[in-house]
């Protein structure tokens, strides 16, 4: 039971930092993208790969693992982001199944369907983090999770995340402030890219095995529900959310009823999330985070009422007016 | 010998013509829906692909109630009113999922309508699975579909189905929506919502009407393509991705580009494989590649407008 829970918390872990990424995309720049899944599988493949045949270490891996999968956000990033946004939901949407495509397919590099197996496990000075015992791999994890983290927090407060929220609440005033909106949308997709990569990195290591049949869709699903749950713009508020999403997944087996819940249950109940969310609480459990002049940046669902509507009017999206344009 | 053999690579060339065609027929029908809505909201719905899937099983559990076993005019009859039965349910569909989660959402930020749209999608492809399990299931044809020869091309008579409906269907929607009262007020609302609204045009109801057409038209493609490909819970996702493809290349809000935007979209699917050599199993790759060309070089598409965004 123990065990089993350090293994939801370990999942979780890996999930927060996929999530965290799609919150740049998302929470900062307010774009959709569907393709965390494909950026999770390279950075697993990435690992996967030059652990077993090449025989690198873990640890040279991981970095590269985040490159790789950034490299491809920005590829696919690149002809998409200069036009409105819904074209890379579905551009990003297409890559998913391409990149499950391919390791289906390129048998000389990812063996296939049956993918790979035999990684080695991670060693750290001398130490051997087993994902048999829980514990040492949860640490592990977890310390990614809060170097992520930090480093996510200290981006937003950047002048980098300034840009991103202007893009989100007004494109072209930002392009007219002197944003290069291309450049900084292609950054952010390439930095939630990175994460994702090296969430892979980390799966890879934990199942010491990696196949196809892993990077589904219903990943990207989970984690967008990840986000719009805990809420969007908040680093805290996401990883809270990855617990909750990690915790409804594996409820069956948490209390034994995985044979009388059918699998499809909860993918219904992560549809039924992101539609009830948006109708009935867009800013998710949290809500944003609303930076600065009140002080300490406090949250905008926490204000006061009075201020509420003020920090409305500052920082939250004004109404826009239903097509037409 | 040569001669023979030009004769031959001009059947050969008339074959993959025609294979072409149907596929891009089909495409064509379902860039429709797309294209519309778009051209309304201004919203992609990602749901436009499992209503397809909806609709195809709803025709394929009539189609099996009411066939007989032997073959004959009757089984053509009973497809087409099975077919009727799954456009029905699916505009129905449609304009509940429209009512539902996103009319709600109509004023709020852009990114709201699209999540919710892929909540429902994930919601209908597994109910499906839930419902009617994940195994895919057989339509059999209505008629016997022995390849006839015309001229050295082999033409299955599904393929004659295809192209008959898609042809029927499209003229009848242009004629719709060109000549009635109703394609008059979508082709206002589409203009301007407000002004629309202020003229007395009903706007929400022409917004339903089109999800209904829409989910319709989408219905009636899943259950042509059916007999070819099976039913089954995600046979929307990559045909729907695809004719969203075919909608963005014909240029996205505009009908005629989405009938042009999808038989493109066959023709270079069947072209590239059979003569550029281009591996069947990287086919549904070539949609994303005409894509991210299509969005470089002209994004507008070929019969859209190019839009400028108001400040």
């Amino acid at each position: 039971m123990v065990s089993f829970i350090l293994l939801i918390l370990i999942y979780t872990g890996i999930y927060a930092l996929m999530a965290m990424g799609q919150n740049v995309i998302t929470g900062y720049v307010g774009l959709l993208s569907l393709c965390q899944a494909g950026f999770f599988a390279i950075g697993s493949y990435v690992t996967a790969i030059l652990t077993t045949s090449a025989g690198w270490n873990f640890w040279l891996t991981v970095p590269l693992a985040g490159l790789i999968a950034a490299l491809f956000g920005v590829l696919i990033g690149l002809p998409t982001l200069r036009l409105k946004g819904d074209y890379l939901a579905i551009a990003t949407l297409g890559f998913g199944e391409i990149v499950r495509n391919i390791l289906n397919n390129w048998d000389s590099l990812t063996n296939g369907p049956m993918g790979i197996q035999k990684i080695p496990m991670v060693r750290f000075f001398g130490m051997t983090i087993s994902p048999y015992r829980k514990w040492g791999f949860l640490i592990m994890v977890w310390m990614f999770v809060v170097v992520g983290y930090v480093l996510f927090k200290r981006l937003a407060k950047s002048r980098m995340g300034r840009a991103l929220e202007a893009i989100r609440e007004d494109e072209i005033a930002a392009s007219s402030m002197g944003i290069n909106t291309t450049q900084y949308k292609v950054w952010a997709f390439a930095l939630g890219a990175f994460s994702a990569g090296i969430a892979g990195s980390l799966q890879a290591v934990f199942t010491l095995s990696v196949t196809p049949g892993t990077f589904t869709f219903m990943v990207s699903i989970m984690v967008l529900c990840m986000v719009v749950l805990g809420g969007m713009g908040n680093f805290k508020a996401v990883v809270l959310g990855a617990f909750i999403i990690q915790f409804i997944s594996y409820f069956p087996q948490l209390v034994g009823l995985s044979n009388v819940i059918p699998p499809q249950f909860k993918q219904v109940l992560f549809g039924l999330i992101l539609v009830v969310m948006m109708i009935w609480r867009p800013q998710g459990i949290l809500g944003r985070e609303v930076r600065g002049h009140f002080g300490d940046g406090g949250k905008a669902s926490v204000l006061p009422k009075g201020w509420k509507g003020l920090a409305e009017r500052l920082h939250g999206k004004p109404a826009k007016k239903g097509g037409g344009r | 010998m040569l001669r023979s053999r030009i004769v031959g690579s001009i059947a050969e060339f008339f074959q993959h013509l025609m294979n072409g065609l149907t596929l891009g027929g089909i495409y064509a029908l379902i860039a429709l829906g797309y294209t519309m809505v778009y051209g309304i909201l201004k919203f992609i719905n990602f749901a436009h692909g499992d209503i397809l899937m909806v609709g195809s099983y709803i025709g394929m559990f009539a189609y099996n109630l009411i066939r007989g076993e032997t073959l004959g005019p009757w089984t053509i009859v009973a497809f087409f009113l099975s077919m009727l039965v799954g456009m029905l349910f699916s505009a129905v569909l449609g304009m509940a999922i429209e009512k539902i989660a996103y009319k709600p959402l109509r004023k709020a930020t852009r990114l709201a309508p699209l999540l919710s749209a892929i909540g429902v999608s994930f919601i209908l492809s597994n109910m499906a699975a839930w419902l009617w399990g994940t195994k895919s299931r057989k339509l059999e044809y209505p008629f016997d579909n022995t390849p006839l020869q015309i001229g050295g091309v082999a033409v299955t008579p599904h393929q004659i189905l295809i192209l008959v409906v898609v042809v029927v269907m499209m003229v009848s929607l242009k004629l719709f929506v060109d000549r009635s009262r109703m394609g008059k007020a979508m082709r206002a609302t589409s203009l301007d919502q407000d002004t629309a609204k202020l003229m007395g045009i009903k706007v929400d109801r022409v917004i339903a009407i089109t999800f209904g057409i829409g989910s319709a038209l989408a219905a009636t493609a899943g259950f042509l393509i059916a007999l070819d490909i099976k039913v089954y819970p995600s046979m929307g996702t990559m045909t729907g991705l695809k004719a969203f493809v075919a909608a963005v290349v014909g240029g996205i809000g505009s009908i005629s580009g989405a009938m042009v935007g999808g038989i493109l979209l066959g023709l270079v699917e069947t072209f590239g494989v059979a003569l550029l050599g281009i591996p069947y199993g990287l086919k549904d790759t070539i949609a994303f590649v005409v894509l991210i060309l299509i969005l470089l070089v002209k994004p507008e598409g070929i019969l859209g407008k190019a839009e400028k965004e108001k400040v």
